[in-house]
């Protein structure tokens, strides 16, 4: 091979390795993945690494403790363009749910010894430590908008990652809307596409994986929950999920 | 306003319909299959995931028979209606636009050696079944707009050019209907092959078919149809005439554009705006709103570039990114864009209103905004402030 792969490093913080599967899941495009760049540092794949700098960093997971962020610091440093990849990287994921709390009381009915455990009081996204070039949204995120990106920042251009609501791709698709032809809440009108809207396909409203849309209105969505039945309560759980620190889901809270 | 409708099937007999003829409801499923024989894929209502869409049909089996959608605002609900109507509902989530103008079409193909290929080799024949009038009336706003206009869109257009319309004439409104007001409806006024009007009580169930094309005498003649007697046809006009009696929703559209120039500014938008959810629902529910977005896509390998379209929506803040940022950021004014233009800057851009009355954008708005109400809201408040 002539030319120098650009090398790809893959990061984790606190999270559950699902969008790092993603990657892995990408089994038919990998080889021409692994063609067109170098995967030097992928501890979930390879224990072999390759020294930095990198020119893609792709970082999963959200910043719990104080280790986390020295650590991504350094990684800032070591990397051309950091992507974030999914929930818990770009908005804190389903662990913040602690962020309404603090961990103190948590650990004291999870841990035997909570003395031995070190953490910051909120779980945070990538963004809020250091620079983020790219947010690649979902829990997890799609593989095939995965592919774009990385396509995208060989041609050198701007990949296509929608920002619009899961709606557009509910009608796209065809399905047929839950809310209004069967009254089941959904996050659908406030959350990011990008999944291809497979719950309501299914007969399921939208948890809201990719967090929320551009120029959301979760207000007025919540509203019409309570109209569908659901108590202040369950409509704010709903809220609270993988995105639930996310700036235009946390704000819906049980006192209007 | 709406003038000048016309269906590109055969020779049009006349202004008005000129032979009636008589279909029992078995003939229905004749229709269908001698549609299918003449080399159409036939399109018409079923059900599906609890509403009426439109798929392809095989035989009249699949229509929804016996059933009636209950529409609100945001809300739709299919009941037994208990009388066997083949055509006792209005309109669903999806319209016609979806078959003529496809979501997601492949424009083009390129790859690293220049070879390009266009790809509108689209040559299929289709028939829609069940046309409504106010869904006739959309098809010919999109031929204005993508056939007629000076922007020829191909791949409408290739669709478009050998459609065949069943139409059928409404013979009660929805809950969220307002063609009446808007000039389109409940009755089918021209654009369409074969009209039905479904006669149905006191012992009697029957269709009378209005031929308004040669195609569509042809059509009926081969399955036998009768013609209809004097009596059968006066009874599908007080069919018609109660119709009209029946609508609930209007929405008043005298003077309506010049009110509308007189209230970009309007507080009506900011209240609508702390609804709306900029979901893009009510655009891509809209049988006229023909808005699309063309992206690019290339292989990891750089060898093969796509050219794609998909509908895309002035509700989303991309559609109006240009150099530098988006001009329509806010809620409120990507709402004001959508209703300035299908009440009044469409009548400036193609001579006629960009909405046909069908009630869609109100039904399936997640939180049941009226775009009738919000004109009437439009109106109060200027009058309001001139006083």
């Amino acid at each position: 091979m002539p030319r120098a792969r650009p090398k790809i490093a893959v990061y984790k913080f606190a999270s559950c390795d699902g969008c790092q599967l993603s990657i892995l899941d990408l089994e038919e495009e990998l080889l021409s993945i692994s063609e067109r760049f170098e995967i030097a540092y992928f501890l979930e794949a390879s224990r072999a690494v390759v020294k930095g700098p990198y020119d893609i960093g792709l970082v999963e997971g959200s910043i719990t403790t104080p280790h986390d962020a020295e650590l991504i610091k350094e990684i800032r440093k070591n990397c051309r363009f950091l992507i974030t990849i999914g929930a818990c990287a770009t908005a804190g994921g389903i662990q913040a749910l602690r962020n309404w709390k603090g961990s103190a009381e948590f650990m004291r009915y999870v841990y035997a010894r909570p003395e031995y455990i070190e953490t910051l009081d909120k779980s945070t996204p990538i963004a809020d430590h250091v620079r983020v070039d790219f947010e690649l949204r979902g829990c997890p995120i799609n593989k095939h908008q995965l592919l774009e990106v990385l396509a995208a920042f060989l041609a050198g251009r701007a990949p296509n990652i929608p920002n619009h609501s899961v709606c557009v791709e509910c009608k796209l698709r065809g399905t047929v809307c839950l809310m209004v032809s069967k009254g089941i809440p959904c996050l659908g009108p406030v959350t990011q596409a990008g999944c291809g809207a497979i719950c309501p396909a299914y007969g399921r409203g939208c948890y809201g994986c990719y967090g929320p849309k551009e120029m959301l209105n979760s207000e007025s969505l919540a509203k019409r929950f309570l109209e569908l039945g659901k108590s202040r309560e369950e409509t704010v759980l709903a809220f609270r999920l993988f995105n639930a620190w996310a700036p235009g889901f946390r704000e819906v809270e049980v006192k209007a | 306003m709406v003038d000048n409708y016309s269906n590109s099937r055969g020779e049009e007999t006349s202004q008005e319909v000129s032979k009636y003829y008589l279909l029992q409801p078995s003939l229905i499923n004749e229709l269908i299959r001698a549609l299918r024989d003449d080399g159409y894929a036939v399109y018409g209502p079923v059900v599906r995931d609890g509403a009426i869409v439109y798929d392809e049909l095989e035989s009249a089996s699949q229509l929804p028979v016996g059933l009636r959608d209950r529409q609100g605002p945001g809300q739709y609900r299919l009941e037994e209606r208990g009388d066997g109507a083949f055509f006792g509902y209005v309109v669903g989530p999806y319209s016609w636009k979806r078959f003529l103008y496809p979501p997601r079409v492949k424009l083009l193909t390129v790859t690293s050696r220049g070879e390009v290929t266009v790809h509108n080799d689209w040559n299929g024949k289709m028939a829609f079944l069940a046309v409504r009038g106010c869904e006739l009336a959309a098809i010919e706003v999109l031929d204005r707009v993508l056939m007629r206009g000076p922007y020829r869109d191909p791949v409408y257009s290739e669709r478009r050019k050998n459609l065949f319309i069943v139409a059928v004439n409404c013979a009660e409104p929805g809950e969220n209907c307002f063609c009446a007001s808007m000039g389109t409806g409940p009755e089918a006024r021209s654009g369409y092959d074969i009209a039905l009007t479904e006669v149905l009580g006191d012992g009697v169930h029957y269709f009378v078919a209005g031929a308004r094309t040669t195609e569509g005498e042809r059509v009926l003649e081969k399955i036998g149809a009768r013609r209809a007697t004097d009596d059968e046809v006066s009874a599908a006009s007080s069919v018609m005439k109660r119709s009209l009696t029946l609508f609930k929703k209007k929405l008043d559209v005298n003077g309506l554009k010049e009110e509308i120039y007189g209230s970009l500014e309007s507080p009506v938008f900011t209240e609508v705006a702390n609804r709306c959810l900029a979901c893009a629902n009510c655009t891509l529910v809209c049988p006229t709103c023909f808005c699309t977005n063309v992206e690019e896509v290339t292989d990891l390998e750089g060898k093969v570039a796509e050219r794609w379209r998909r509908w895309d929506s002035c509700f989303n803040v991309d559609f109006s990114y240009i150099h530098g940022g988006s001009i329509r950021s806010s809620r409120m004014s990507r709402y004001r864009q959508w209703f300035t233009h299908k009440l009044a800057t469409w009548v400036d851009q193609f001579g006629v209103m960009g909405c046909v009355g069908c009630g869609r954008c109100i039904t399936w708005c997640p939180v049941g905004i009226d775009i009738t109400e919000e004109a009437a809201n439009i109106r109060r408040a200027q009058e309001v402030s001139a006083t």
